[in-house]
């Protein structure tokens, strides 16, 4: 499941993110930015070092179940 | 836009276009590949190079100099100022004009550039990669080269796509917020750097004067700073102290790998310069000019390769680089991964030190001798690499 996202009206597109990710699973182009849900494996090193803090990771929600 | 080239290059930074134009040259069938809509926009970039360095590799345009550097203010954490001796001179650069220039040169060896071409894939062929797939315009399209150079910046996805090991550490991308700033008051011929935790962790703050009052003030945090807090954050608080009274023209973001250069420059017919490979000066975090030479070194074996119709010549770019940057990168690199961490108490140590040498002794290399002292070791090494004075 994808916990990482994107909040693209604040993004620069400056491919910082793109660098650190070593599984290729971020797309960017001029204006356009998407992370490939199949690569990605959470690891937040994208969210991590944003200038803009424009990636968020979510952490899961529990449910009532496995709490 | 042909179906088929000699050689594509990804990317129109300096790099890039540099590699292009001196393959182009030569004879070569060029073709630069840029996302974006326009060449040297967004500027992404402190802008700041050495004259040194930059008269050797291209002639210079007086258009291009914002400002003319004479001066190094080093500013440490409890606000000393360490004003060491540069023994040259520098320049404030105006990117938007350099980089079109430097495609423009591209172009007039005979290169193509064309922007808005988004590359989001190789096309693999028998022994290698036969080509590119790319957006342009929004179409799809599949060009061939026979040598495909990955000049794509930070990001460095080609060289992933080829097999070779481009991500940059954590620690070693420098994550960047930039702004231009108008009606600031600056000296025109000085640099300020400013260091310490609570500014800039693992990294510093620019202050470069662009002249008619305005200013490009960024900062650069590694990524395990960045973790905490990021690197906009750092910068608006400096903006708000230091610079109440300024107007922000534009506010970007960039990261820069101050790494060694990656292991494979040259893989089957992929070739990588600039940011892509990791040329960077890892200790300025500068690679304006160690990109171009990246790319020069790139585009005349090339050239070479094609003219003998032999791709084995390629690698002797990677023979150039390591005797020429490569090694020097290296020694750079183990410098900064000594400093950047230091505390601000050993900072201001250093600053205090640095201030009671005699005034011939405070040069760059005074400067960084002081605050490896303990590290014997690694000063003699840097008097080796860069043959200083003992």
């Amino acid at each position: 499941m994808l916990l990482i996202e994107i909040k693209p009206n604040t993004c620069d597109f400056c491919g910082c993110c793109v660098g650190v990710c070593p599984e290729d699973a971020i797309e960017l182009q001029e204006a356009q930015i998407s992370i490939i849900e199949e690569r990605c494996t959470n690891c937040a090193k994208c969210v991590w070092v944003c200038p803009f803090e424009v990636l968020l990771f979510n952490k899961p929600q529990k449910t009532k179940a496995e709490a | 836009m042909k179906q088929e080239y000699d050689v594509i290059v990804v990317g129109a930074g300096p790099a890039g276009s540099t590699c292009a134009r001196y393959a182009a040259a030569q004879g070569a069938s060029v073709v630069v590949l840029e996302k974006d809509r326009d060449v040297g926009m967004p500027v992404r970039c402190g802008e700041a190079v050495s004259n040194r360095s930059l008269e050797k590799i291209v002639d210079i345009d007086p258009r291009w100099i914002a400002a003319t550097i004479r001066r190094f203010r080093l500013v440490s954490p409890s606000g000393q100022i360490v004003e060491p001796d540069l023994g040259g001179h520098g320049f404030v650069l105006e990117r938007r004009l350099f980089d079109y220039d430097l495609a423009r040169l591209a172009v007039e060896a005979g290169a193509e550039v064309h922007t808005k071409s988004y590359v989001d894939g190789l096309l693999p062929s028998e022994n290698g990669w036969q080509g590119v797939a790319l957006q342009w315009k929004g179409e799809r399209r599949e060009i061939r080269g026979r040598i495909i150079v990955g000049a794509d910046g930070v990001e460095s996805r080609v060289g992933k796509w080829a097999g070779v090991d481009t991500t940059t550490h954590m620690r070693d991308m420098e994550t960047c917020a930039q702004m231009t700033l108008s009606n600031v008051d600056l000296e025109d011929d000085a640099c300020e750097f400013y260091f310490g935790n609570d500014t800039a962790p693992m990294g510093y703050l620019w202050v470069f004067p662009k002249g008619n009052g305005m200013a490009n003030v960024g900062v650069g945090i590694s990524g395990m700073a960045s973790k905490q807090r990021a690197a906009i954050r750092y910068l608006k608080d400096f903006i708000a102290r230091r610079f109440p009274g300024a107007g922000v023209l534009t506010t970007v973001a960039g990261g820069v790998p101050c790494a060694v250069t990656v292991d494979t420059l040259v893989k089957d017919n992929i070739v990588l310069v600039g940011d892509a490979a990791h040329q960077v000066n890892p200790m300025s975090g500068g690679g304006i000019t160690s990109g171009m030479f990246g790319g020069k070194m790139a585009g005349e074996a090339i050239a070479r390769a094609l003219a003998r119709d032999d791709l084995t010549l390629l690698q002797e770019y990677p023979r150039q680089w390591e005797k020429d940057i490569g090694a020097k990168h290296r020694t750079y690199h183990r410098m900064k991964s000594a400093v950047y961490k230091f505390p601000d108490e050993t900072l201001d140590d250093i600053a205090r030190k640095v201030l009671a040498l005699s005034p011939e002794k405070r040069t760059i290399w005074g400067v960084f001798r002081t605050a490896l002292r303990h590290q014997p070791a690694l000063v003699w090494e840097m008097v080796k690499v860069f043959g200083l004075g003992r």
